[in-house]
């Protein structure tokens, strides 16, 4: 039987068909022209044109936080490529799985310094779980079984980005296609299990905890593991801190939740984390954003970690149980194998630190707070939106003010801390689940990094509605410069903004301004009623509003600052 | 307590596994000591020595993020296990003339072998653990040593395992 041979783009897009990629975000150029020619005729998978491949990086990052598939980005060879690597880090960083196609030189260009050669897969080696370069007659020979690899090792497991780079001769020309058999592949793996033996020691710790706290990260949302730990909480009557990866993952508005510890947390959340004989740890793996110092981190717990990564149990901190499986399972087992407990005096404890510690904010009559915008957009949407975030000030606003009651429905750049991420990947957001409110909770310092995004948006004819909180500085440093280095606002000032309603007006979508906190409904109901292009809401909030709760880096939770506000009570 | 372990990572011959496995080092903080890398019994696997100056739960984060590598077959700590473990050296030393009986009975001691002699240079040949070769090479100090080379430590478990 003779081998069937295709083109390589030809073979790149049946690959697509079977992992059911039916829209990717790429930006051509001349080493993916091939596969943009092949992309003219096909029926099953369009492409998304972002205006900059960092869009089209974060755009399939939201795509895949919201839709839980693989989502797929493409570049062409040298810059294309290299304007991916932030995107890419993105995700490495959030354990999101993408698969980034780029083009390359010709193969026997590559190593030449040709016209757009950059050395993609040696960039990228420490910022994805795998790359590829199709280069050797072996490599070609497997294409297609090393695309399909590439897009099971981007799901499995601790999910990650995944490279292909793939020369334009191998796009344009003959490569053997191979019927698919994704058990046969290099590196498949069954789901891993947890031991039996360990899950009885867990239960055990857990019904002799006094003071058990259950901390939940991204891993949750990966697993798909939300009712499970539902399930495990409820019967063991354990209070549940998330982090920003694990937002909605347990309801926020669940009397057991004790909402985000941490840097920027909810001071109660982090009082139950340092008061706690026994913490749960599944899926998230004690960031610094998490734990202040060390040293001083839940002093008298326990730990019991699960974690699909084996690395991470005992990286940061030592764990009494260590289970390295799939926190779905894990959790289920746990929770069949644990015997049902409550709350004791434990519950008397948290419930007054959250009465002591509330979240809270300047609300007066002439501010138009940031926290408000927030806290009104909530209110009006009901919580049933789809929230993308910047980063610095209005993610954790966001974060505080905008509770969740499902995951899926939260997209953060919480690793590596992206400004820039959450315009484009609200794109990816709309596009993977069309029918849902998506919003970016946005800052001006970090909307500007991809607000060519707007034109995909107008194009692609998305409602997703950007709200700027603006306070024309870059919020977050100028916080730090406020209370570490006494004010000296060094580079943070913003003066010189567009105006964004006219911006938003230039690229076809549409521009509201809000300068009035009476306003602020009013202008959200107005942004939400549109339906077939971009909104973008200029909030104009006050100036130097910090965020509050606030432990400075490398501190512990004995150290928090609270809202001055709370202090002159 | 932090001392010198070795790592054993046993890897699919691919491009670009040495830098995987070495940039994974240099990334997260860890030493490279010494590399050595060669084929093996399999022609698709290459063998990489790896000796790293760790304490033990850093070598065990080591170990587990060099096992998290695509290309990564298996990672071998050798801590605790017998092992053999041979390292070659080249030293070359400039000896007058009438040194020379003297550093040939040095060599026999350590059974190393001059492999070179020519015009006022002598380059000695020696293999053993990593310990005898600090050793002699202390002992060339006493000699003016022109240049050195070490391939780096090679190791295998004892016994019939593999």
């Amino acid at each position: 039987m003779s081998q069937e041979m295709i083109p390589g783009a030809q073979a790149l897009l049946r690959v697509f068909e079977e992992e059911n990629v039916d829209v990717f975000f790429g930006y051509p150029g001349g080493s993916v022209i091939p596969i943009y020619d092949a992309l003219y005729d096909a029926e099953n998978v369009r492409g998304v044109l972002p205006r900059h491949e960092q869009g089209a990086a974060h755009a399939a990052d939201g795509y895949a936080r919201v839709t839980g598939r693989v989502g797929v980005c493409m570049a062409t060879s040298g810059p294309g490529a290299c304007n991916l690597v932030t995107g890419l880090a993105t995700a490495y960083m959030d354990s999101i799985p993408i698969v980034a196609i780029t083009g390359q030189v010709k193969t026997n260009l590559v190593g030449t310094d040709s016209f757009q050669e950059a050395d993609v897969t040696g960039i990228t080696i420490p910022i994805t779980k795998h790359n590829y370069l199709i280069k050797d007659p072996h490599e070609i020979e497997r294409f297609p079984d090393i695309l399909r690899e590439a897009f099971y090792l981007a799901r499995s497991g601790r999910p990650g980005p995944v490279l292909v780079d793939i020369p334009f001769d191998v796009s344009a020309g003959p490569v053997p296609w191979v019927e698919r058999n994704i058990e046969a592949l290099d590196g498949f793996e069954e789901l891993a299990v947890p031991d039996d033996a360990d899950i009885d020691r867990a239960a055990d710790m857990i019904e002799a905890a006094q003071r058990p706290v259950l901390l939940i990260g991204g891993g949750v949302v990966h697993a798909g593991a939300s009712d499970e730990i539902r399930a495990l909480a409820e019967k063991c009557s354990l209070c549940v801190v998330h982090t920003l990866m694990a937002k909605g993952c347990f309801p926020e508005t669940h009397p057991q939740s004790m909402g985000m510890p941490g840097m920027h947390g909810m001071a109660y959340g982090s009082y139950a984390i340092q008061h706690a004989d026994l913490l749960i740890v599944i899926g998230a793996r004690f960031d610094d954003r998490i734990t202040g110092d060390l040293s001083r981190f839940a002093p008298d717990a326990k730990v019991i970690h699960i974690d699909i990564d084996a690395a991470e149990i005992d990286k940061v901190r030592e764990a009494q149980v260590g289970i390295a499986a799939d926190a779905r399972i894990a959790t289920r087992e746990l929770t069949q194998a644990v015997s049902a407990r409550d709350a004791g005096e434990w519950e008397a404890h948290l419930q007054q630190f959250k009465a002591d510690h509330p979240l809270c904010f300047a609300d007066e009559d002439e501010l138009m707070a940031p926290q408000l915008v927030v806290s009104k957009l909530y209110e009006i949407t009901e919580g049933r939106a789809i929230v993308t975030t910047e980063v610095g000030q209005n993610q954790m606003w966001a974060a505080h003010y905008y509770p969740l009651l499902e995951p899926r429905r939260w997209c953060t750049s919480g690793g590596l801390g992206t400004m820039g991420y959450g315009h484009p990947a609200a794109i990816g957001a709309q596009v993977g689940r069309p029918g849902e409110l998506v919003v970016d909770i946005a800052g001006d310092g970090s909307i500007q990094m991809c607000i060519q995004e707007l034109a995909t948006g107008v194009i692609e004819k998305l409602p997703i509605k950007i709200i700027i909180l603006n306070n024309s500085y870059l919020g977050m440093v100028r916080q730090w410069q406020d209370v570490f280095y006494s004010k000296r606002y060094s580079g943070v000032d913003l003066t010189g903004n567009p105006d964004f309603v006219r911006l938003a007006e230039a690229y076809g979508a549409v521009g509201l301004r809000c300068a009035e906190r009476e306003q602020v409904v009013a202008t959200l109901e107005q942004a939400l009623a549109v339906d077939d292009r971009p909104v973008v809401v200029d909030f104009a909030v006050s100036k130097e509003e910090n965020v509050f709760p606030f432990i400075p880096a490398g501190k512990s939770y004995e150290d928090i600052m609270h809202c001055p506000l709370r202090q002159t009570q | 307590m932090e001392t010198q372990r070795t790592l054993s990572v046993l890897v699919k011959n691919r491009p670009r596994v040495l830098a995987r496995v070495a940039g994974l080092f240099a990334r997260r903080g860890f030493n490279i000591d010494s590399l050595a890398v060669s084929t093996t019994e399999d022609e698709a696997i290459s063998r990489m020595t790896i000796a790293t100056t760790a304490d033990p739960p850093t070598l065990k984060q080591i170990a587990k993020q060099v096992q998290k590598l695509h290309d990564v077959v298996r990672v071998i700590d050798h801590t605790e296990q017998k092992v053999v473990e041979r390292e070659l050296c080249l030293v070359k030393v400039r000896v007058e003339r009438t040194q020379r009986p003297e550093l040939i009975s040095l060599c026999d001691v350590f059974r190393g072998d001059i492999v070179d002699i020519g015009n006022g240079g002598v380059i000695v040949q020696i293999i053993g653990d990593s310990d005898k070769i600090d050793a002699f090479v202390d002992l060339m100090g006493e000699y003016e040593i022109v240049e050195m080379v070490r391939s780096g430590k090679i190791v295998l478990d004892r016994g019939a395992q593999g």
